[in-house]
């Protein structure tokens, strides 16, 4: 299974996304430079995280006007699956794959910490073997990760099942004490309508290894492993 | 010529200039002179001092008089290391003072061809809670780290800050760098072979930064406001790319020189490549990329323009490294070529501008400075101890949340400390960061500084932060093997001021000796002071340590973790309370006996805990320092808001009052949690090695419970004194 990791001008994590990929089993993980055309040869796309052309103007939005999104757009509509990690996220809403808005922390700085989210819908191909109502610790580092959606949009979101992650406390409640920058709803990844594009704040290639956390955890692996277990399921149909 | 332009060159060393040349220099040929001898580029006051500093182990691979230091970690790879501050640009404009200094050891590591793996931020300010100056640089700062930090993709894993009202004009910014790579891609600053191509790369030569080293050698005044143009432009995303594109050149085999432009500009870089590769060098200025047009030869020499690469290349190699800088966007343009005169010549249009030796260029006459006592040291000695307060309880309260001894979680959580996914212990956990290497080993990184204890004694002071980064790295599992020195003082023409720059680097030198660590890098900064107070900084030596972890089962952090554990203490407390916090902060008293370092003590202290850690008997340990024992223990219960049960009279002391043994900064003591099973073991195993060492109490329920055999002294709950210690920052700054 190929798996494209798109890389930008400024991406930065898409090295550590590879990394994280190469650990599972049978996925071949590729480093596309930006200027690539033949994006249709691989299975899956993930937009790294990172600062894409510095994040100059608005986080995100040039590397949304650079000609390989038209390709990432198109492929989109043809149901391919697609996961855009923080600025990836950020690409996402601003090439308009994505509702929403991805505004300034409430805090006004940027925040690196480790978070708990819950998983609200298991439609997506990134959640597909997820439990829903389930737990992942998985770190967050953003500047502009404050998701926001007009009220009546936000009610399509949860008519239509958009809502992917959500950040909750301890007791698995999506409090204000564990919303870490602002997010209506404290909602940190959504999907598109059909489910197949999915964007979030949480770094879940930073979550795959236990030892780097502090919980001793696998849980952005999770994510991963999803995606291949729908791709199996895909090819069996 | 001479009398049109500013030099900072003592009549002296312009005498020699006229004698070593047997002419007049031009103006062109004087403004490179003056920079590249100013004291920020040439190293002339400090060189002979540093020597003492030792360079060599089996590690070493470079030691100091490169870009960065490079040690060998095993399986073909190597780490190099260094450290930089921007003191001054930083005083001005905080933000882009701080970011631009991680652009410049940024640069110091790539520039070995290695990868930038973590950025470590040591910071000095003024007192935040009584000055809104002070608050004003701290918060910008901050701000000018993460931001370039962040964007760049290097996560920032370290650091520590230091409040002192001698840094109240003068904060101290230091930032230092680790980068990993293959050893068979080491490249150095130099150029070997003549014909090869000089490629100079990355940001246009504007005007800013112009005269940043001279701006640097000198002391702050009032007017230095006006010298904003003097600080750099970031750009952290050109910078990623120059990252990327510089790492990807490397591969190729074709690079045979690389050299960042910082300090100095192009003067400084081309006279150094071919200076150190027994070379000349020879470059046309009409192919310099210029961001202003009309800019004169002096400026484009001199100008400190950030984010620039000078590449030094075999001619084959040209076509494809071309097409890399084209694949990243990054203009470059080859602005001349190496030849065998051993002369730095610089052409405009053909015509010969400046024609100087590079040897001499790079290598400024040593200067030999006075030194002498000063009389304070003697006088602040001897003071008397303050009376011992009636209540301790607040004592404690006020040292938990001052500024010196607060959490730090307010500035590392607006650092991207995760990226690159090779953090595995993370700001806040333990007394030094680990990180995850290629070759299945990990990497310990502190770094250390104490401005209180080297004003009093800057012999020990010094020897003291070695001292302590050493502990850092041997509490979570470490071995030190390498460190890289920063050295900040105030004027050193001044010779008081002098006197502790020798004595501060005699300190760190006899530790090095004796531990076998060597010094593998480092920087000078003086003229930290300012004509507005009139006073120059407390001295002080940072110094950052790396150790080495072999095993992923070695790591240890600080938090306490199991109810009924022992909890033991390692090492004598002494009543050493000169330059503590608990003298200058509670009692607001600068004097006394400062933390001796017992350099045979240390030795046999490493080899104990080396035993304790590889047969894996502890399940935390903490060093014991800032703060002294009472706050080291409290930050141990607070990860897991696990309380314990502690006798202080159990505690091995000598001549200790309670206030003493609860805030003396004593050196050479670390607090560990055992199981009870292995109390027996690191009881024989320091008894062997002549080390104090007893169980003081366990780890129990939620509360902070101390005691003098049956008489209480604190019981607080966890919770309510980690609300007290988090809080303090946010609150300083007015955000709570």
């Amino acid at each position: 299974m190929r798996i494209a990791v798109i890389r930008f001008p400024g991406s930065n994590c898409d090295l550590d996304t590879i990394e994280a990929l190469s650990k599972i089993p049978n996925v071949e993980p590729h480093l596309i430079w930006h200027e690539d055309n033949e994006l249709h040869k691989y299975d899956a796309i993930i937009l790294p995280g990172g600062f894409s052309y510095g994040d100059y103007l608005r986080a995100g939005i040039i590397a949304a006007h650079s000609p390989i999104m038209k390709q990432v757009k198109n492929l989109a509509e043809k149901g391919m699956p697609i996961l855009g990690i923080c600025n990836g996220f950020q690409i996402l809403i601003e090439a308009n794959l994505l509702p929403g808005a991805l505004l300034r922390n409430n805090s006004l700085k940027f925040i690196c910490k480790w978070v708990r989210v819950r998983v609200e819908t298991n439609r997506t191909p990134f959640t597909y073997t997820l439990n829903k109502g389930s737990f992942l610790r998985i770190p967050i580092a953003h500047n502009e990760g404050r998701y926001f959606i007009p009220k009546s949009e936000l009610k399509d979101l949860y008519k239509y099942d958009q809502i992917v992650f959500r950040y909750v406390d301890e007791l698995g409640k999506p409090s204000n004490k564990a919303n870490p920058n602002g997010s209506i709803d404290n909602i940190a990844g959504i999907c598109n309508r059909e489910g197949n594009v999915v964007g979030m704040m949480p770094h879940p290639e930073r979550a795959s290894q236990s030892i780097l956390s502090p919980y001793y955890t696998e849980d952005g692996k999770k994510i991963f492993e999803s995606l291949i277990n729908y791709m199996r399921m895909v090819s069996l149909c | 010529m001479l009398k049109d332009i500013q030099l900072s060159l003592t009549n002296n060393e312009i005498r020699l200039v006229r004698k070593m040349l047997g002419r007049e220099p031009n103006q062109l040929e004087w403004a490179m002179i003056d920079t590249e001898w100013s004291e920020h580029t040439s190293y002339k006051s400090s060189k002979k001092v540093l020597k003492l500093l030792p360079t060599k182990g089996r590690y070493v691979v470079i030691g100091p008089g490169y870009d960065s230091g490079v040690i060998d970690v095993g399986n073909d790879y190597i780490i190099t290391l260094h450290i930089e501050s921007h003191n001054h640009p930083s005083a001005i404009d905080p933000y882009g003072g701080a970011a631009t200094g991680i652009g410049g050891v940024l640069r110091d590591i790539i520039c070995m061809g290695t990868k930038p793996i973590a950025l470590i931020d040591p910071l000095r300010f003024g007192m935040i809670n009584k000055s809104d100056h002070s608050k004003w640089l701290f918060i910008n700062v901050v701000r000018g780290i993460a931001d370039y930090g962040n964007c760049v993709g290097v996560p920032t894993v370290a650091g520590e800050v230091e409040f002192d009202e001698s840094f109240e004009r003068n904060c101290l910014v230091d930032v230092a760098c680790i980068g990993i790579g293959l050893k068979k891609h080491l490249i150095l600053a130099e150029a070997r072979y003549p014909n090869d191509l000089l490629i100079l790369a990355g940001g246009s030569t504007g005007r800013d930064g112009i005269h940043g080293v001279t701006f640097a050698s000198k002391v702050l005044s009032e007017k230095s406001d006006e010298e904003r143009s003097a600080v750099q432009v970031p750009d952290p995303f050109m910078k990623k790319l120059i990252i990327d594109a510089t790492l990807e050149i490397v591969e190729t085999g074709y690079v045979r020189g690389l050299k960042d432009l910082g300090g100095g500009g192009l003067t400084c870089s081309l006279s150094e490549i071919a200076a150190k590769g027994g070379c000349g060098v020879e470059i046309h200025l009409e192919k310099v990329n210029l961001r202003e047009p009309d800019m004169s030869p002096i400026e484009i020499m001199l100008s400190e323009s950030q984010e620039r690469m000078l590449f030094v290349v075999k001619k084959e190699g040209l076509e494809k490294i071309s097409k890399i800088f084209e694949k990243y966007d990054i203009p470059y343009s080859i602005i001349g070529k190496v030849t065998d005169d051993g002369y730095l010549t610089v052409k405009m249009r053909g015509e010969v501008l400046a024609r100087l030796p590079a040897k001499m260029v790079a290598n400024a006459p040593i200067m030999h400075k006075k030194s002498r006592k000063p009389e304070y040291i003697e006088l602040y000695k001897n003071i008397k101890p303050p009376e011992e307060p009636k209540n301790l309880d607040e004592v404690f309260l006020k040292l938990l949340s001052s500024p010196n001894l607060c959490s730090r979680e307010w500035i590392y959580r607006q650092y991207d400390h995760e990226v690159g996914i090779r953090t595995i212990i993370k700001p806040g956990q333990a007394d030094a960061a680990v990180l995850k290497i290629p070759n299945e080993k990990f990497l310990a990184v502190t770094s250390d500084g104490n401005s209180k204890h080297c004003y009093l004694d800057p012999y020990y002071g010094a020897a003291g932060c070695m001292a302590e980064a050493c502990r850092n790295i041997i509490a979570v599992g470490g071995k030190p093997i390498a460190m890289v020195d920063h050295c900040q003082f105030g004027d050193p023409n001044k010779v008081d001021v002098y006197w502790t720059f020798v004595e501060a680097v005699r300190g760190m030198a006899d530790y090095c000796k004796a531990l076998h660590i060597p010094c593998v890098g480092g920087k000078v900064s003086f003229y930290n002071e300012d004509t507005v107070t009139n006073s120059a900084i407390k001295p002080s030596p940072v110094v950052m340590v790396v150790g080495l972890i072999n095993n992923a089962k070695y790591i240890t952090d600080m938090s306490l973790k199991m109810v009924n554990d022992a909890i033991m203490m390692i090492g004598l407390t002494k009543p050493e309370m000169g330059g503590s916090e608990y003298y200058e902060y509670i009692h607001n008293l600068i004097g006394g006996i400062v933390p001796k370092v017992d350099f045979q003590f240390e030795k046999r202290l490493h080899k104990l805990m080396d035993k304790i850690i590889k047969k894996r008997l502890a399940k935390a340990i903490h060093d014991c320092s800032k703060g002294g024992f009472a706050i080291g223990l409290v930050e141990m219960c607070f990860p897991n808001n696990l309380g314990v049960e502690v006798d202080c009279s159990k505690i091995p002391s000598i001549n200790c009052r309670l206030d003493e043994l609860l805030f003396s900064e004593t050196h050479g003591r670390f607090i560990i949690e055992v199981s009870k099973d292995n109390v027996e073991d690191i009881m024989e195993l320091a008894s062997k090695m002549n080390i104090e060492c007893n169980v003081i109490g366990r780890v129990c329920g939620n509360r902070f419970k101390l005691k003098m055999n049956d008489h209480d002294i604190f019981n607080f709950s966890i919770k309510e004194l980690k609300n007290i210690w988090s809080q303090a920052l946010p609150k300083y700054l007015g955000e709570i």
